[in-house]
């Protein structure tokens, strides 16, 4: 049977119990599907050895009836994720040859739950960036392209992105910390879940911003979501942040029935040179929802406006602190000394090789913010702007709305290379829409809703109630079957 | 506040962060870009607002204090650049 890459995670798990198929099939089928595809640059490291291995293993407990859902069905792993004896360098040269001895709780729980590693995917580096192009591996090309331009499937998880949509794995972990799933779900016509801040353990991923990462799945259709989140979501003791809050059956949540669900259009979301196919799309999206049954309501969410700059003094400050590890003496590469260089000049050489513009960009924004004189001035009251960003959503939904509708981007994907040589503030505006759901720690998903005028898709966000993943879920997916949006990107790899 | 390249050399030292001083300007300049897009920060009225943590108000979670790890010096060094005789390596530090 050919194709079988192409299956999404549900009709995969129905073929394998039915045995119309086994994993070892599906798993060979995306191995062919990534040999073909060099041309992408989505997988940085390939794990087809321990692939074959994990869905011979899977195959035997499908076999033996001891089967759930994510048995058997291979994956693409993001490189922030550490996983035990294969490469996890966060797309970034300092983490040359670092083979983490462990395993993060999410990739755990996918294996646990059967689940087969194809291997790892590109990433902006450390998570930083929209676009992909700061991957030491050289940038991810989204398999989407209408002319001439090769394109950025989005960032940071833009690599998970491009696997998913070209369908070299059935799904793909992502993080999220400013809008790096829902960005790239939104650029490559895929579906991308940001979980509540808490859902989903932290452990084992390499932080950026503690306070604002998140993991979550990026599938090829909501109800694969799903699946996927129930399979990674989990009450960790190693992770002080993790909530113990049960996990919910998600694919069980999704009723199709949205009647009286309280939808809400935020008016500040509709910025100022927005374009009229996205504005129209929107409209549409609200359309949709209120066709099925739901009511929708203008909200306003005031100090939107301040969320990108509140983001960009909280992230590089966290991620100065996070990344300070990264000193050339515990992990990683350590650069080449002089004679008579002491460990200072051993810290400053290894990091300034071993980091890219961006990242020591941002290191370097957040010591200034934290450092003393300025603590006040721009981290503290960053933190206060952010328990108003927050106070808006709180308020929103105690007047109550069951979730808020935005576009997920300000554009369609934009082509390789257009915005380097631009200020660095031009590139943060891509958050505009998702940074506010990660400071105010709320789920959010991207759906793929249309394609604008060049061919292009387009993704609307449906932010959630805190916890409320399931009715999230339930949402988007009446969005995506109002949507009908089936389209893939015509293979040019 | 505009960042001068004096200030731009001590936050690369504190960040750890070795810059030629050729490129100390163009630095000072992208910092300065870069803050002057947070000064819109200033125009939001915080008064009486605290500062917030985390996302949701829970009490961090408490265990036994207990060894529940450890014995793994091996695996700890496994990823050293420079490991020896158990210890991780480096240069001199002091004179």
């Amino acid at each position: 049977m050919s194709d079988l890459n192409k299956l999404t995670i549900a009709s995969a798990r129905d073929g394998l119990r039915k045995g119309d198929f086994t994993s070892l099939d599906l798993t060979e089928a995306c191995l062919s599907a990534i040999e073909c595809a060099d041309g992408l640059n989505a997988y940085s490291h390939r794990t087809p050895d321990a692939a074959r291995a994990m869905a011979a293993a899977a195959d035997q407990r499908i076999q033996s009836g001891d089967a759930p859902a994510m048995c058997g069905i291979p994956l693409g792993i993001k490189d922030l994720f550490c996983t035990k004896g294969v490469p996890s360098q966060a797309a970034s040269r300092i983490l040359d040859g670092f083979l983490p001895q462990y395993e993060s709780t999410v990739t755990q729980n996918l294996w646990d739950a059967g689940a087969v590693m194809l291997g790892k995917l590109s990433m902006d580096e450390f998570a930083m960036g929209s676009s992909n192009e700061s991957s030491c591996y050289g940038p991810v090309v989204n398999p989407w392209k209408v002319d001439g331009r090769q394109l950025t499937p989005g960032g940071s998880s833009g690599g998970s992105a491009a696997a998913v949509a070209a369908d070299l794995c059935l799904a793909a972990t992502g993080t999220d910390t400013g809008g790096s799933i829902r960005q790239p779900a939104a650029f490559t016509g895929t579906v991308g879940l940001k979980p509540t801040y808490g859902r989903v353990s932290r452990w084992g991923v390499i932080a950026f911003a503690s306070s604002l990462d998140q993991a979550g799945p990026m599938t090829k259709t909501v109800r694969d979501a799903a699946i996927m989140l129930g399979a990674m979501a989990s009450v960790d003791p190693k992770d002080s942040t993790s909530a113990e809050r049960e996990i919910p059956d998600y694919e069980a949540a999704l009723t199709g029935d949205i009647r009286g669900k309280k939808i809400g259009i935020p008016r500040e979301y509709r910025m100022e040179g927005m374009s009229d196919e996205i504005d129209a799309l929107w409209r549409q999206a609200a359309e949709m929802l209120h066709d099925a049954g739901a009511e929708i309501v203008d909200i306003s969410l005031p100090h939107t406006k301040y969320a990108l700059p509140a983001y960009y003094v909280i992230a590089p400050a966290e991620a100065s602190s996070n990344l300070a590890r990264y000193d050339g003496v515990r992990y990683g590469r350590r650069a080449k000394l002089g004679a008579g260089d002491g460990v200072v000049e051993m810290y400053e050489k290894t990091r300034a090789q071993g980091f890219g513009p961006e990242v020591q960009r941002r290191i370097m924004i957040g010591t200034y913010v934290l450092s003393a004189g300025f603590y006040d001035a721009y981290y503290n009251r960053a933190r206060r702007v952010r328990a108003l960003i927050k106070r808006d959503f709180d308020q929103a939904y105690a007047a109550g709305v069951d979730a808020i509708l935005t576009p997920a981007t300000p554009s369609a994907a934009f082509g390789l290379g257009e915005m380097s040589g631009k200020d660095p503030v031009e590139m943060y505006l891509n958050d505009v829409f998702t940074v506010t759901v990660n400071l105010a720690g709320l789920p959010g998903i991207s759906v793929p809703v249309g394609l604008d005028k060049q061919g292009l898709p387009l993704g609307m966000q449906l932010i959630g109630r805190p916890w409320d993943e399931a009715g999230l879920l339930n949402l988007a997916q009446s969005l995506e079957s109002a949507a009908g949006f089936t389209a893939k990107p015509a293979r040019w790899w | 506040m505009a960042i001068t390249e004096d200030e731009a050399r001590k936050v690369a030292h504190l960040a750890r962060i070795a810059v030629d001083d050729a490129d100390l300007p163009a630095l000072a300049q992208e910092l300065n870009g870069i803050l002057h897009f947070m000064e819109q920060l200033n125009e939001v009225d915080v008064e009486g607002i605290e500062p917030m943590t985390g996302v949701e108000p829970m009490r961090l979670k408490r265990r036994v204090d207990i060894v529940t790890d450890g014995e793994m010096q091996d695996l700890i060094l496994k990823n050293a650049p420079d490991a020896r005789e158990g210890f991780f390596a480096v240069p001199k530090v002091v004179e």
